[in-house]
């Protein structure tokens, strides 16, 4: 923060200039990587499901079917874009807009790879909880001012969802940051290589579990995919959107997704580093760059949600509140007791 | 960083016994179906909070955030007196409203909690968050009857002005602490005289809006407004307790910030209060002359008597908060006796709080209006009741002070008093009752009655002990 | 210069920010406004090296408190609520006291003398974190408080069971 605020007060050097330079390059990097990930993480969730449901997926477009991402973007792209009649425009204008932008801003702080990462805020983790906070705005607003029922109905079982999650999520993720003792996302990353098993998810298994139900809640998907419930509300929040306002939504989603399965491959798996007895045992392994354990431990993750989807049904929404507040609620604040009387006890304070 | 000493505990102790003990009458709701026992209950803590109280030793700890002196100990006696009176005169009365539920106990135990702290407060900010947890506590007991519009209101407009109060004091902390870097009481004054800061605009700028913020709290003219229909669509168990309660928290407050931190100013906020305190007596009595409901009545009589004792802060001696201190325990017990009777008259389908349902009641139950005749004389100030006593050692104290142009205001007011108080009187012993009235009288309600008549009539009597241990309690200020 | 400048713009845009929250006739397009004003508060937080409580300004005030607000709002006959008036018809005696009020603010802050810094430089801050130094100051020596606002806000849970989740009937 400062050292921003220090740069801009003293302007004028080159290496102002330079530093605005490699952040811009950064941003473009990471968003259009970021985006890329998400088109292809569309098809492979038709893919992968396809193969569940032993179908066989898009198969048309290129060889099987892998530009069908560049197909439904331009298709989504061209089509007509359909405001309600008596919609709230400005808010119908803005809502895809703030869940896109609070998605991508995210990605600002998730360090890829050692070094890596746009902005290494000393409060990355909290900046993420209040981006995915913000997502929220989105999802109400889109809902209310579409001026529809499904439209609406979908926002008011979205803000409801995503408040009571978002505060099992949070608490989580207090014991990692109990035991990492920071809340910056690279330095909790170094703690996990430093810890003895190498991962926070094996001290942390009650955190990692909440996180895990939790983060399906935040991103809207099933089993608790209830304020976009195709079979009761048609689309939920977004059903009077089309066109491209729609494909921001989508891209949202998708890009909410990879962030939460960044977010738990940095806080639970290790980010970017192995543990330290496997590259004992196995030492080449050290050489292969950070980015593939990364990425591996994301796709895991993402593969996790396509089956997810794949197998479950949809909950109620009663027992989704009853989930949230009464089982994960509790589970993370037990988590958070224990985490802190073990540190204590640890650092000989007890 | 210096390494983190644990505090000392021993003057916190009443705070955490009462802490745990509300606690457990939360969860003992669970647990038990009949809600008596939790009455019971909580009356047992304030038992033993207050024989901690009496084992407590007089030291500040957590760096002079929290003190235990005479000072906080009077006002906490007269908490805990509250909560017992309070509990005693809501068991029945609870179950003839339908809001016979167990929060209610942990909630009164609650705010009694906040006001505990307030009085003890040796730091802005325990005053403020001891401020915010008596008063969060009694907007949810304003509220409690939910099906009842009068309740909501009452919440509503309780909690509203409270938070707009609640602002006033913030923005004064943040003067005072931008000013001198502090927020503890000691080091602020301190600070004052050391820079010679007496005349400067913004300390009296913060000590005003201290004033206003707290002149809601003990509901002062022109800060009163919420008061009356506060006080009549409140539950009347809970009128009861909020009008002793959070008014004598008021004073405790007031009473330390005013002497302590803004001693040094004293010419300056007694003129402040002193306008206040007039308007406060003659709006508070002038208006509760044309009221016809009972509980609104005490509303403004309660805005008066909040009057009278504004006299002993703005005397600023000892003398005169040692008057303030007896004068509010006296309260206490005249003014929740005046309720317990009140509530007695409160029946299954017959609400009992206009002022025409007391008409000849001394036909009917000779016992409950002597009694309420005693009250009613206590509250006007006819010797031999203890109000007359409260009345008189604030007057004294202010006329040493050398206000007694402001006495005799005060007591041209009291005679004003007299005409609503006595009117009540008059209806009781010589109407003939229009309708029959039953009374819902009940053991607890009968040792409520008991305490509070006898204590008016003993310390109206002999006042020296109550006066002489208020004495004892300020010397140490 | 600059900080001047940048404390201006957060100052500024807050004020306008309240002003058009206050008054604009639908209260979704109010609650949008104030949201961009959390995010203004948080700004000046974060200008003052007060990262931790800026985060928590977003997540709190307006990742929580502003979607229950506006939760309210969406279930309000926004209809009917487009005709009532703005503002009660006393609103010119509000303007001219609170106008005064605000002149005597501004004169008595003119002979404000700011008390001396305390330990918490913002040199001390950054050289341990924001979060850090938060973090054992709440714990040392603000204990006392902290533990009070914990009871404040069990208070608030309580309070919203009691008023919200009770099923009463009237005894008519």
């Amino acid at each position: 923060m400062n050292t921003i605020l220090e740069t801009i007060i003293a302007p004028g050097s080159i290496d102002f200039a330079l530093a605005i330079g490699i952040i811009l390059v950064k941003i473009a990097v990471v968003i259009a990587i970021a985006l890329l990930h998400v088109a292809y993480a569309t098809y492979f969730e038709r893919k992968v499901i396809a193969h569940m449901q032993v179908r066989l997926g898009p198969r048309e477009v290129g060889p099987y079917g892998l530009f069908q991402p560049f197909a439904d973007g331009i298709k989504l792209f061209f089509k007509e874009d359909i405001i309600p009649a008596k919609a709230d425009k400005p808010l119908f204008y803005l809502s895809p807009v703030i869940f896109f932008i609070a998605a991508l801003t995210s990605l600002a702080v998730l360090p890829f790879f050692d070094g890596f990462v746009i902005a290494d805020l000393n409060i990355g983790l909290l900046f993420l909880l209040a981006m995915s906070s913000l997502g929220a705005y989105g999802i109400i607003l889109s809902g209310w001012s579409s001026n529809s029922k499904f439209s609406f109905l979908g926002g008011l079982r979205a803000a409801s969802q995503v408040i009571s999650y978002e505060i099992a999520m949070g608490l989580s993720l207090v014991g990692v940051m109990i035991m990492a003792g920071s809340l910056n996302l690279s330095d909790i990353v170094r703690a996990q290589h430093a810890y003895p098993t190498g991962v926070f998810v094996i001290p942390q298994f009650l955190g990692f579990f909440v996180f895990v139900v939790a983060a399906f809640a935040e991103t809207n998907r099933l089993p608790f995919d209830l304020p976009e419930a195709e079979s009761e509300l048609v689309a939920g929040y977004f059903t009077e959107y089309s066109g491209f306002r729609f494909a921001l939504f989508f891209l949202g989603e998708y890009t909410g997704m990879l962030i939460m399965s960044s977010l738990l491959a940095l806080c639970f798996l290790g980010g970017w580093t192995i543990p330290r007895f496997i590259t004992d045992f196995i030492p080449f392994l050290s050489a292969v760059p950070g980015i593939v354990w990364f990425l591996m431990k994301v796709y895991a993750f993402m593969f996790f949600y396509y089956w997810v989807r794949a197998t479950l049904p949809r909950y109620r929404y009663d027992q989704l509140m009853a989930i949230g507040w009464k089982l994960l609620i509790p589970l993370a604040l037990i988590n958070i007791l224990i985490t802190g009387l073990v540190k204590a006890w640890i650092k000989g304070l007890l | 960083m210096p390494e983190f000493v644990m505090p000392d505990l021993a003057p916190v102790m009443p705070e955490i016994v009462m802490t745990i003990l509300a606690l457990v009458t939360l969860i003992a709701d669970i647990i038990f179906k009949r809600k008596e026992t939790l009455a019971i209950l909580s009356i047992a803590s304030v038992v033993l909070v207050f024989f901690v109280l009496f084992g407590t030793p007089f030291k500040t700890t957590f760096n002079g955030m929290f003190i235990a002196d005479g000072y906080s100990l009077f006002f906490k006696l007269i908490f805990l007196l509250n909560v017992v009176l309070t509990v005693l005169i809501s068991m029945r009365y609870l179950v003839i409203e339908r809001v016979n539920f167990g929060e209610y106990y942990s909630l009164i135990l609650f705010a009694t909690l906040g006001m505990m702290l307030m009085a003890s407060a040796g730091d802005l900010i325990v005053l403020y968050l001891g401020l915010e947890l008596m008063a969060l506590s009694t907007y949810i007991l304003a509220g409690f009857i939910t099906y009842d519009m009068k309740s909501n209101e009452a919440a509503m407009k309780y909690f509203l002005l409270g938070a707009f109060a609640s602002a006033f004091l913030l923005y004064g902390i943040s003067m005072i602490y931008g000013l001198t870097g502090t927020t503890d009481l000691n080091a602020i004054s301190e600070y004052i005289i050391l820079n010679g800061l007496t005349a400067n605009p913004v300390v009296m700028l913060s000590m005003i809006l201290f004033a206003v913020a707290f002149s809601f709290k003990i509901a002062a003219v022109p800060f009163h407004m919420w008061a009356p229909d506060a006080y009549e669509g409140a539950p009347t168990s809970v009128t009861a307790f909020m009008s002793v309660g959070p008014k004598a928290a008021g004073f405790a407050v007031l009473g330390r910030v005013f002497l302590i931190a803004f001693g040094s100013v004293r010419m300056d906020w007694s003129a402040v209060l002193i306008p206040i305190a007039i308007l406060t007596m003659g709006v508070g009595n002038i208006v509760a002359l044309s009221q016809t409901n009972i509980k609104r009545m005490l509303a403004y009589s309660s805005i008066a008597h909040a009057g009278y004792a504004l006299l002993g802060i703005i005397a600023g001696t000892g003398e005169g908060l040692a008057s303030v201190m007896n004068y509010l325990l006296i309260y206490a017990f005249m003014n929740i006796g005046a309720f317990a009777v009140i509530i007695m008259l409160r029946t299954e389908g017959f609400k009992g709080d206009t002022i025409t349902d007391y008409e000849g009641l001394a036909k009917s139950h000779p016992l409950a209006a002597a009694l309420m005749l005693v009250f009613m004389f206590s509250l006007t100030g006819i010797p031999p009741t203890a109000g007359f006593m409260g009345k008189l050692y604030i007057f004294m104290s202010a006329v040493y002070a050398g206000y007694t142009w402001l006495v005799v205001v005060a007591v041209i007011f009291s005679a004003i008093s007299a005409y609503f108080y006595l009117r009540i009187v008059m209806y009781m012993y010589m109407r003939e009752p229009k309708e029959s009235v039953s009374l819902a009288a009940t053991p607890a309600l009968g040792i409520a009655l008991a305490i509070t008549a006898a204590a008016v009539i003993i310390i109206g009597v002999l006042p020296s002990a109550v006066v002489s241990f208020a004495r004892a309690a300020v010397a140490g200020f | 210069m600059l900080p001047k400048l940048f404390f201006g713009y957060y100052a500024v845009v807050i004020i306008v920010l309240s002003l058009l929250v206050v008054t604009r006739k639908n209260p979704v397009h109010s609650v949008m406004w104030m949201l961009l004003l959390f995010f203004h508060i948080a700004g000046l937080y974060l200008f003052l090296n007060a990262e931790f409580i800026a985060a928590i300004q977003i997540i709190v005030y307006a990742g929580a408190i502003l979607v229950l607000f506006l939760f309210v709002v969406l279930l309000l006959n926004l209809r009917e609520e487009l005709l009532i008036e703005r503002f009660i018809g006393t609103w010119p005696t509000a303007l001219v006291i609170s106008v005064s009020l605000l002149i005597l603010v501004i004169r008595a802050i003119q002979d404000m003398a700011l008390a001396p810094p305390g330990n918490h430089s913002v040199d001390a801050i950054q050289a341990e974190t924001h979060t850090v130094a938060l973090g054992k100051i709440l714990y040392t020596d603000y204990l006392f408080p902290f533990e009070i606002a914990s009871v404040v806000l069990l208070i608030a849970i309580i309070g919203a069971l009691v008023l919200a989740k009770r099923k009463m009937r009237s005894p008519q």
